[in-house]
């Protein structure tokens, strides 16, 4: 059961990093490096999709190869992430367009939240049941 | 939900490590069980109870 969770940690683990890396050179290489080559910005975002979504399907492999309370902890966590999420991101993006924040609310910003909430939410599920 | 797994598992000479593996789940997972923070499912309850050869209601106790 371990060694099986630990290929599984290190195929999600792989898959997140070369999407970050292929996310990098999508956002920086049209700029810094084939100087907006039409087709080779199509062929980095496309690359970057493909990653992306393979690495969803790592995740979702370990996801099913955790036990029920792993589960339960998980799913607990995801579900108040993604309520915050709503409520947070619907709640930006009103200070937005009241322009009662002095900038333009940014995809950044809410996927950072999602990020540390997930995290955040984990931690106190697993010092609860663990 | 109270339970005797603790009890059972020590009866059986298992440590907790080895029953997760018995059973299928995670060492963290049979903890929070004998801690009583954790409900298992339907089908860890009856492994349980095929591995202490009792039936489950010996050893999850449930009250209302």
């Amino acid at each position: 059961m371990k060694e099986e969770r630990k290929k599984h940690l290190k195929n999600l683990g792989l898959w997140t990093w070369s999407w970050v890396a292929t996310l990098a050179i999508a956002t920086f290489g049209p700029k810094f490096i084939w100087e907006n080559h039409l087709l080779l910005t199509t062929l980095a975002i496309l690359t970057n999709l493909v990653n992306g979504v393979l690495m969803i399907l790592a995740n979702k492999t370990l996801f099913n190869h955790y036990d029920e309370l792993e589960r339960k902890i998980h799913l607990e966590s995801l579900a108040l992430t993604l309520g915050l999420t709503v409520v947070v991101g619907l709640t930006y993006s009103l200070l937005d367009q009241t322009d009662l924040i002095p900038h333009d609310a940014e995809i950044g910003i809410l996927v950072g939240f999602i990020g540390l909430t997930y995290m955040t939410t984990l931690l106190i599920n697993r010092k609860r049941y663990l | 939900m109270k339970n005797k797994v603790r009890e059972l598992r020590k009866l059986k000479g298992l440590t907790q490590e080895q029953l997760a593996e018995v059973i299928g789940v995670s060492r963290q997972t049979i903890n929070a069980i004998e801690k009583e923070k954790f409900d298992p499912s339907l089908p860890t309850a009856f492994k349980m109870s095929q591995l202490f050869e009792q039936p489950i209601e010996n050893f999850f106790l449930f009250e209302k």
